[in-house]
């Protein structure tokens, strides 16, 4: 069996012999070839990506003022970053929104943002807060810095390069603004993001030359792999990694600040990892191609921690840029860029060919094994359930306004669900219907003053979703049903209200 | 081509319907904002009906702009994610070969869907 190691790899790259492929250009390479030939003829394959890691950011050291300051608080373009370090050290984070002045109106802005304003060499204001101490008695700061003007400013990104990434759709009738961007109702489309060919940590699965101290492409700098990401799950091939670099040797085209409508703010980086190919099975795993790589399309429209699994899909139907749900032709959106993903694989793979940039074995590669676990919650959810009232009057679709007027007026309430002739619920009138009907001189049947579109609740709906669904509606009232369609009890933000109260 | 009509005044007036019998010409409606005092209209017109047209709204007071560029991209800020893609009703970006996003501005009804569905802002919808 064909083997090399690093450093004969690392050998020929300083006298100029190495040769790299790129992933994609692998997987094109490895269907003439055996892994064996690739081997000998192959030395290192470059991956890439560039998409949305939220959980990204960078520690700064801005040197010490005079007087100096203990700073407790600090905002850069008015992004608060985190400060509980010692006295002039701070993180910002990718997501982080700029402090808006109330009444005025702002493109969106926060940590991302700042991060790739700090790359590009621009001025940033920095503002800090302290309530002073004896060796720092300074209590307020204002001052302008660039990258150049800070000690440190060293990316720690806790989750990058994501192994896979479920595909996003909506079920609901309302367009929904997620994290996975712009989803349009009844499966309008599908939203996706990861490089597929050219992902790391697909191109290495079981993880042999990634892991502490893989030597990276870290936002168009050389960073380093720390260890695995946060919420590294091996077992469902959710493979993540936690990188650093030196944000002064980034580029701006790798690292953006980044915006989701109505969601809020994220950053786009860049990761590239080289994988040596030191075995045959090494080898193997880089010729993955996209119709091997499965993910799923989950469904946002329901907002739970799992959203339900719509179909299993390959990144080949994602970026052929139509996947078919239930026979309907549905159109796609990558949110990552591959051509960006592209770039870097590329520029990784000039880096080596030049002798710039080399290849390392992990001090200890990825847990190969492990998986998430969900948040463990001791106080209970409220459900629904605990919040209704169980009493509720109806009304048959047939009977008159005057009718549905009375039974208002009786029962002080402003809701009345409308049954048809089965007993399900088919409608909803309020008083306001009512006394539309009334002004007009309407005397016919409540069918025709009814909204037909009823927002519903279920017993065991959490009430913080319940809540949610009456402000997007802007209701009052959601009748609660049972897998029926019977209508079992009504609830109404002022229920929900006493409720979150008394807690 | 995107034209841009703006009407004060003569709301009340079935003006497009006036000028599409008048000059005889195919005119789709893409965009039409009208409140109380004026409106803001953006039609599809065939390109060699153009001046005619145009000449027709202004007969009707109505004051008229061609919109060479119904919506523009800021290409130091685009990223090429292709988030555009699948939100936009009417086709306007795609991939090509080198995964890139391609416009085609002409087939642009100024929805503004891809404007908040860019992460990146950098896209925008020009009113003239």
């Amino acid at each position: 069996m064909a083997t090399k190691t690093v450093s004969e790899i690392n050998e020929r790259i300083r006298d100029g012999s190495v040769s790299v492929l790129t992933a994609e250009e692998m997987t094109a390479y490895l269907q003439e070839h055996s892994a064996e030939e690739a081997v000998r003829e192959v030395d290192v394959v470059t991956t890439g990506t560039f998409g949305a890691m939220c959980s990204s950011g960078v520690f700064l050291n801005f040197g010490h003022s005079d007087p100096p300051i203990r700073m407790q608080r600090v905002h850069l373009n008015d992004v608060e970053a985190y400060t509980s370090l010692a006295a002039v050290d701070a993180y910002i984070g990718a997501t982080a929104e700029r402090t808006s002045v109330p009444g005025e109106s702002h493109e969106p802005y926060g940590g991302g943002h700042v991060i790739e304003d700090l790359i590009a060499g621009k001025e940033i204001d920095l503002h800090a807060e302290s309530s002073g101490t004896d060796c720092y008695p300074r209590r307020m700061l204002d001052t302008r810095i660039t990258i150049d003007d800070l000690n440190q400013a060293v990316m720690v990104n806790p989750r990058n390069a994501y192994q896979r990434y479920d595909a996003a759709t909506n079920s609901t009738k309302r367009v929904l603004y997620t994290y996975m961007g712009t989803l349009l109702p009844e499966f309008g489309n599908v939203t996706y993001s990861g490089a597929g060919v050219l992902s790391p940590l697909s191109n290495d699965p079981t993880f042999r030359t990634i892991g502490t101290g893989t030597r990276i492409f870290l936002g168009g700098a050389q960073g380093y792999v720390i260890g695995s990401g946060t919420q590294h799950d091996p077992d469902n091939r959710f493979g993540t990694m936690m990188t650093c670099g030196d944000l002064r040797e980034m580029d701006a085209k790798y690292v953006r600040g980044a915006a989701f409508h109505k969601y809020g703010i994220s950053m786009y980086v860049g990761v590239g990892v080289p994988i040596p190919i030191l075995d045959e099975e090494i080898a193997a795993a880089t010729g993955v191609s996209d119709s091997d790589l499965t993910t799923e399309i989950v469904d946002y429209g329901i907002p739970r921690r799992s959203h339900p699994m719509v179909r299993e899909v390959t990144y080949e139907e994602l970026r052929s840029g139509i996947v078919d749900i239930d026979g309907k032709e549905v159109r796609t959106s990558s949110l990552s860029s591959f051509n960006l993903a592209r770039a870097i694989a590329d520029e990784l793979k000039r880096w080596i060919g030049a002798g710039e940039f080399f290849v390392s074995a992990p001090a200890s590669g990825l847990p190969v094994r492990g998986r998430v676990k969900p948040m463990r919650e001791t106080a209970g959810q409220l459900l629904v359930q605990d919040a209704m009232s169980g009493e509720v009057r109806t009304i048959n679709m047939h009977a008159k306004i005057r009718h549905a007027a009375e039974l208002i007026i009786e029962g002080y309430f402003n809701h009345l669900p409308v049954l048809s002739e089965d007993g399900t619920l088919i409608g909803i009138v309020t008083s306001w219907d009512i006394s539309r009907a009334v002004a007009r001189g309407d005397v016919g049947t409540v069918e025709s003053v009814m909204s037909k579109n009823v927002v519903t609740s279920t017993p065991d709906e959490f009430v913080e979703l319940a809540v949610r669904k009456m402000e997007k509606h802007k209701i009052s009232a959601l009748p609660v049903i049972d897998q029926g369609r019977r209508v079992i009890g009504m609830v109404t933000s002022g229920d929900l209200n006493k409720l979150l109260v008394r807690r | 081509m995107k034209m841009v009509i703006h009407i004060s005044a003569m709301v009340q007036d079935p003006v497009i319907a006036k000028v599409i019998l008048d000059t005889g010409v195919a005119i789709n409606v893409d965009r039409a904002n009208i409140d109380a005092t004026s409106g803001e209209i953006v039609l599809e017109v065939p390109a060699d009906s153009c001046a005619r047209v145009a000449h027709a709204f202004e007969r009707e007071g109505a004051s008229v702009s061609v919109l060479e560029h119904p919506i523009i991209r800021d290409d130091a800020e685009c990223v090429h994610c292709g988030a555009c893609i699948s939100v936009c009703p009417v086709q306007v970006f795609s991939f090509v070969d080198d995964w890139s996003v391609a416009m085609d501005e002409s087939k642009c009804i100024q929805c503004g869907t891809c404007v908040t569905a860019c992460p990146h802002a950098a896209l925008r919808v020009m009113s003239e």
